[in-house]
Protein backbone atom coordinates (compact mmCIF):
# COMPACT_ATOMS: atom_id res chain seq x y z
CA UNK A 1 0.00 0.00 0.00
CA UNK A 2 1.61 3.82 -0.59
CA UNK A 3 2.24 5.34 2.44
CA UNK A 4 0.89 9.22 2.72
CA UNK A 5 4.23 10.94 0.90
CA UNK A 6 3.57 8.79 -2.50
CA UNK A 7 -0.06 9.18 -2.30
CA UNK A 8 0.91 12.79 -1.69
CA UNK A 9 3.04 12.60 -4.92
CA UNK A 10 0.03 11.22 -6.48
CA UNK A 11 -2.49 13.58 -5.32
CA UNK A 12 -0.22 16.26 -7.39
CA UNK A 13 -0.29 14.71 -10.10
CA UNK A 14 -3.83 14.08 -10.36
CA UNK A 15 -3.96 17.10 -11.42
CA UNK A 16 -2.05 17.25 -14.10
CA UNK A 17 -3.27 14.08 -16.12
CA UNK A 18 -4.82 11.13 -16.38
CA UNK A 19 -3.75 8.60 -13.91
CA UNK A 20 -3.81 5.07 -14.89
CA UNK A 21 -6.08 2.50 -13.65
CA UNK A 22 -3.93 0.79 -10.96
CA UNK A 23 -2.81 3.87 -9.67
CA UNK A 24 -6.23 5.17 -9.60
CA UNK A 25 -6.68 1.98 -7.54
CA UNK A 26 -4.14 2.31 -4.80
CA UNK A 27 -4.90 6.46 -4.71
CA UNK A 28 -8.44 5.80 -3.89
CA UNK A 29 -7.75 3.13 -1.34
CA UNK A 30 -5.31 5.28 0.41
CA UNK A 31 -7.00 8.20 0.15
CA UNK A 32 -10.64 6.83 1.74
CA UNK A 33 -8.77 5.51 4.67
CA UNK A 34 -6.26 8.25 5.06
CA UNK A 35 -8.41 11.49 6.72
CA UNK A 36 -4.66 13.83 6.60
CA UNK A 37 -4.60 12.96 3.09
CA UNK A 38 -8.27 13.55 2.31
CA UNK A 39 -7.44 17.08 3.82
CA UNK A 40 -4.26 17.43 1.81
CA UNK A 41 -6.94 16.47 -1.22
CA UNK A 42 -9.02 19.25 -1.24
CA UNK A 43 -6.48 21.89 -0.23
CA UNK A 44 -4.53 21.03 -3.22
CA UNK A 45 -8.19 21.49 -4.80
CA UNK A 46 -8.40 24.87 -3.36
CA UNK A 47 -5.01 25.95 -4.41
CA UNK A 48 -6.05 25.19 -7.79
CA UNK A 49 -9.07 27.83 -7.02
CA UNK A 50 -6.96 30.32 -5.76
CA UNK A 51 -4.51 30.15 -8.80
CA UNK A 52 -7.47 30.11 -10.99
CA UNK A 53 -9.24 32.97 -9.01
CA UNK A 54 -5.79 35.07 -9.01
CA UNK A 55 -5.62 34.89 -12.85
CA UNK A 56 -9.18 35.18 -13.79
CA UNK A 57 -9.63 38.87 -11.90
CA UNK A 58 -12.49 37.15 -10.22
CA UNK A 59 -11.04 39.21 -7.36
CA UNK A 60 -11.16 42.36 -9.14
CA UNK A 61 -12.93 45.47 -7.96
CA UNK A 62 -16.37 44.95 -9.51
CA UNK A 63 -17.40 48.54 -9.72
CA UNK B 1 -20.04 45.66 -1.55
CA UNK B 2 -20.18 49.18 0.45
CA UNK B 3 -17.60 49.22 2.68
CA UNK B 4 -16.83 50.64 6.30
CA UNK B 5 -15.20 54.40 5.97
CA UNK B 6 -13.12 53.39 9.12
CA UNK B 7 -11.08 50.91 6.86
CA UNK B 8 -10.83 52.12 3.56
CA UNK B 9 -8.64 55.16 2.77
CA UNK B 10 -11.56 56.35 2.54
CA UNK B 11 -10.32 58.52 -0.24
CA UNK B 12 -13.10 58.64 -3.47
CA UNK B 13 -10.95 59.60 -6.41
CA UNK B 14 -7.35 59.12 -6.07
CA UNK B 15 -4.74 59.95 -8.54
CA UNK B 16 -2.59 56.61 -7.95
CA UNK B 17 0.02 57.99 -10.34
CA UNK B 18 0.96 60.97 -7.89
CA UNK B 19 1.97 58.39 -5.37
CA UNK B 20 5.33 57.71 -6.46
CA UNK B 21 6.67 55.42 -3.41
CA UNK B 22 3.25 53.49 -4.86
CA UNK B 23 4.28 53.34 -8.44
CA UNK B 24 7.91 52.80 -8.29
CA UNK B 25 7.61 49.43 -5.90
CA UNK B 26 4.29 48.43 -8.09
CA UNK B 27 6.52 48.29 -11.26
CA UNK B 28 9.41 47.10 -9.56
CA UNK B 29 6.62 43.85 -8.56
CA UNK B 30 5.75 43.37 -12.02
CA UNK B 31 8.94 43.56 -13.69
CA UNK B 32 10.18 41.26 -11.59
CA UNK B 33 7.03 39.21 -11.93
CA UNK B 34 7.18 39.49 -15.68
CA UNK B 35 10.82 38.52 -15.77
CA UNK B 36 10.21 35.71 -14.39
CA UNK B 37 7.62 34.39 -16.91
CA UNK B 38 8.95 35.60 -20.27
CA UNK B 39 13.12 35.57 -19.23
CA UNK B 40 13.76 38.23 -21.19
CA UNK B 41 14.03 42.11 -19.92
CA UNK B 42 13.16 44.13 -22.55
CA UNK B 43 9.91 41.93 -23.33
CA UNK B 44 8.92 42.32 -19.63
CA UNK B 45 9.56 45.91 -19.09
CA UNK B 46 7.51 46.11 -22.40
CA UNK B 47 4.34 44.22 -21.26
CA UNK B 48 4.44 46.32 -17.73
CA UNK B 49 4.48 48.78 -19.79
CA UNK B 50 1.58 48.46 -21.58
CA UNK B 51 -0.43 46.88 -18.79
CA UNK B 52 0.42 50.34 -16.40
CA UNK B 53 -0.98 52.28 -19.19
CA UNK B 54 -3.98 50.36 -19.72
CA UNK B 55 -4.74 50.32 -16.36
CA UNK B 56 -4.19 54.11 -15.02
CA UNK B 57 -6.56 55.33 -18.04
CA UNK B 58 -8.83 53.53 -15.52
CA UNK B 59 -7.41 54.42 -11.81
CA UNK B 60 -10.26 56.74 -10.66
CA UNK B 61 -12.74 53.38 -10.18
CA UNK B 62 -10.08 52.06 -7.65
CA UNK B 63 -10.39 53.68 -4.21
CA UNK B 64 -7.62 51.02 -2.61
CA UNK B 65 -4.46 50.74 -3.88
CA UNK B 66 -4.50 46.98 -3.48
CA UNK B 67 -7.44 47.37 -5.90
CA UNK B 68 -5.20 48.97 -8.60
CA UNK B 69 -2.60 46.17 -7.90
CA UNK B 70 -4.89 43.44 -8.32
CA UNK B 71 -6.12 45.05 -11.60
CA UNK B 72 -2.81 45.73 -13.05
CA UNK B 73 -1.31 42.32 -12.42
CA UNK B 74 -4.55 40.64 -13.93
CA UNK B 75 -3.78 42.60 -17.18
CA UNK B 76 -0.41 42.03 -16.94
CA UNK B 77 -0.86 38.16 -16.70
CA UNK B 78 -3.11 38.38 -19.66
CA UNK B 79 -0.20 40.35 -21.67
CA UNK B 80 2.11 37.50 -20.45
CA UNK B 81 0.14 34.53 -21.88
CA UNK B 82 -0.24 35.55 -25.01
CA UNK B 83 3.30 36.30 -25.03
CA UNK B 84 4.30 33.04 -23.86
CA UNK B 85 1.49 31.08 -26.22
CA UNK B 86 2.61 32.98 -29.57
CA UNK B 87 6.39 32.50 -29.17
CA UNK B 88 7.87 29.49 -27.59
CA UNK B 89 11.07 30.29 -27.93
CA UNK B 90 10.66 32.79 -24.85
CA UNK B 91 10.56 29.59 -22.64
CA UNK B 92 13.98 28.64 -21.90
CA UNK B 93 14.80 24.75 -20.81
CA UNK B 94 17.54 25.54 -18.56
CA UNK B 95 15.64 27.86 -16.30
CA UNK B 96 13.45 24.56 -15.53
CA UNK B 97 15.94 22.24 -13.98
CA UNK B 98 15.45 20.72 -10.42
CA UNK B 99 18.54 22.09 -8.34
CA UNK B 100 18.91 19.52 -6.01
CA UNK B 101 21.71 21.02 -3.88
CA UNK B 102 18.95 23.59 -2.64
CA UNK B 103 19.28 23.90 0.78
CA UNK B 104 15.77 24.03 2.13
CA UNK B 105 15.36 21.18 -0.32
CA UNK B 106 14.84 18.02 1.77
CA UNK B 107 13.45 20.44 5.30
CA UNK B 108 10.01 21.38 3.08
CA UNK B 109 8.85 17.93 1.61
CA UNK B 110 10.27 15.58 3.70
CA UNK B 111 9.48 16.88 6.89
CA UNK B 112 5.71 16.62 6.84
CA UNK B 113 6.66 13.11 6.90
CA UNK B 114 8.41 10.88 9.26
CA UNK B 115 10.77 8.26 7.71
CA UNK B 116 8.10 5.51 6.70
CA UNK B 117 6.65 8.46 4.63
CA UNK B 118 3.29 8.93 6.73
CA UNK B 119 2.35 12.19 8.64
CA UNK B 120 4.16 13.63 11.21
CA UNK B 121 1.23 14.29 13.43
CA UNK B 122 1.90 18.11 14.25
CA UNK B 123 1.96 18.50 10.46
CA UNK B 124 -1.37 16.71 9.59
CA UNK B 125 -3.25 18.64 7.21
CA UNK B 126 -6.34 20.34 8.92
CA UNK B 127 -9.12 22.03 6.89
CA UNK B 128 -8.58 25.42 5.24
CA UNK B 129 -11.39 28.12 5.34
CA UNK B 130 -12.03 30.33 2.66
CA UNK B 131 -11.36 34.11 3.38
CA UNK B 132 -15.14 35.74 4.84
CA UNK B 133 -14.86 38.70 3.23
CA UNK B 134 -14.10 41.21 0.51
CA UNK B 135 -11.66 42.85 2.74
CA UNK B 136 -10.30 39.53 3.99
CA UNK B 137 -9.89 38.31 0.31
CA UNK B 138 -7.79 41.31 -0.71
CA UNK B 139 -5.23 40.82 2.42
CA UNK B 140 -5.58 36.69 1.11
CA UNK B 141 -4.28 37.66 -2.06
CA UNK B 142 -1.68 39.64 -0.79
CA UNK B 143 0.10 36.70 1.32
CA UNK B 144 -1.04 34.40 -2.15
CA UNK B 145 1.74 36.43 -4.09
CA UNK B 146 4.11 36.77 -1.40
CA UNK B 147 4.18 32.98 -1.49
CA UNK B 148 4.11 33.23 -5.12
CA UNK B 149 7.30 35.02 -4.92
CA UNK B 150 8.38 33.17 -2.10
CA UNK B 151 9.11 30.05 -4.32
CA UNK B 152 12.26 29.05 -6.07
CA UNK B 153 12.24 30.81 -9.38
CA UNK B 154 11.83 27.35 -11.47
CA UNK B 155 9.16 26.23 -9.19
CA UNK B 156 7.43 29.08 -9.54
CA UNK B 157 7.68 29.14 -13.39
CA UNK B 158 6.61 25.68 -13.83
CA UNK B 159 3.39 26.27 -11.30
CA UNK B 160 2.30 29.53 -13.08
CA UNK B 161 2.74 27.65 -16.57
CA UNK B 162 0.51 25.02 -15.72
CA UNK B 163 -1.45 26.79 -13.29
CA UNK B 164 -1.43 30.44 -14.87
CA UNK B 165 -1.29 30.29 -18.21
CA UNK B 166 -3.04 27.00 -18.06
CA UNK B 167 -0.46 24.80 -20.48
CA UNK B 168 -0.50 20.76 -20.34
CA UNK B 169 2.15 19.55 -18.60
CA UNK B 170 3.08 17.84 -21.94
CA UNK B 171 2.94 21.50 -23.87
CA UNK B 172 5.12 22.18 -20.95
CA UNK B 173 8.15 19.76 -21.47
CA UNK B 174 7.63 20.22 -24.96
CA UNK B 175 8.23 24.08 -24.84
CA UNK B 176 10.84 23.65 -21.92
CA UNK B 177 12.58 19.99 -23.10
CA UNK B 178 12.12 18.55 -19.59
CA UNK B 179 10.90 14.80 -18.67
CA UNK B 180 7.31 14.22 -17.76
CA UNK B 181 8.98 13.14 -14.44
CA UNK B 182 11.04 16.35 -13.51
CA UNK B 183 8.03 18.49 -14.33
CA UNK B 184 5.78 16.17 -12.02
CA UNK B 185 8.98 17.02 -9.18
CA UNK B 186 8.57 20.71 -9.70
CA UNK B 187 4.81 21.23 -9.48
CA UNK B 188 4.91 18.91 -6.45
CA UNK B 189 7.22 21.09 -4.80
CA UNK B 190 6.02 24.32 -6.03
CA UNK B 191 2.55 23.25 -4.61
CA UNK B 192 4.06 22.07 -1.24
CA UNK B 193 5.62 25.19 -0.93
CA UNK B 194 3.00 27.28 -1.66
CA UNK B 195 0.71 24.80 0.92
CA UNK B 196 2.76 25.62 3.56
CA UNK B 197 3.32 28.95 2.91
CA UNK B 198 -0.10 29.77 3.02
CA UNK B 199 -0.45 27.42 5.78
CA UNK B 200 1.62 29.09 8.10
CA UNK B 201 0.86 33.01 6.92
CA UNK B 202 -2.56 32.89 6.56
CA UNK B 203 -4.55 29.92 7.87
CA UNK B 204 -2.78 29.20 11.02
CA UNK B 205 -3.67 32.98 11.85
CA UNK B 206 -7.24 32.38 11.75
CA UNK B 207 -7.56 35.06 9.42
Amino acid sequence: MLNCKKNTELLSEAQDRKLNLAETVRLKVHTTMCSACRVFDKQLQQLQGFSNDFINERHTPKE
Amino acid sequence: MPLQPTITESIQHPDWSQDQVFMIELRQQMIKFATLQLSDQHLAEDAVQDALIGALKNQQTFTRQSALKTWVFAILKHKIIDLIRSNSRLVSGSSLQINDDEDDLVEVWDQPFNSRGHWHLSEQPTPWQQPADSLAMDQFWLIFETCLNALPAQYSKAYMMREFVGLTTQEICLQTNNSENSLNVLLYRARMKLRKCLQENWFDKGA
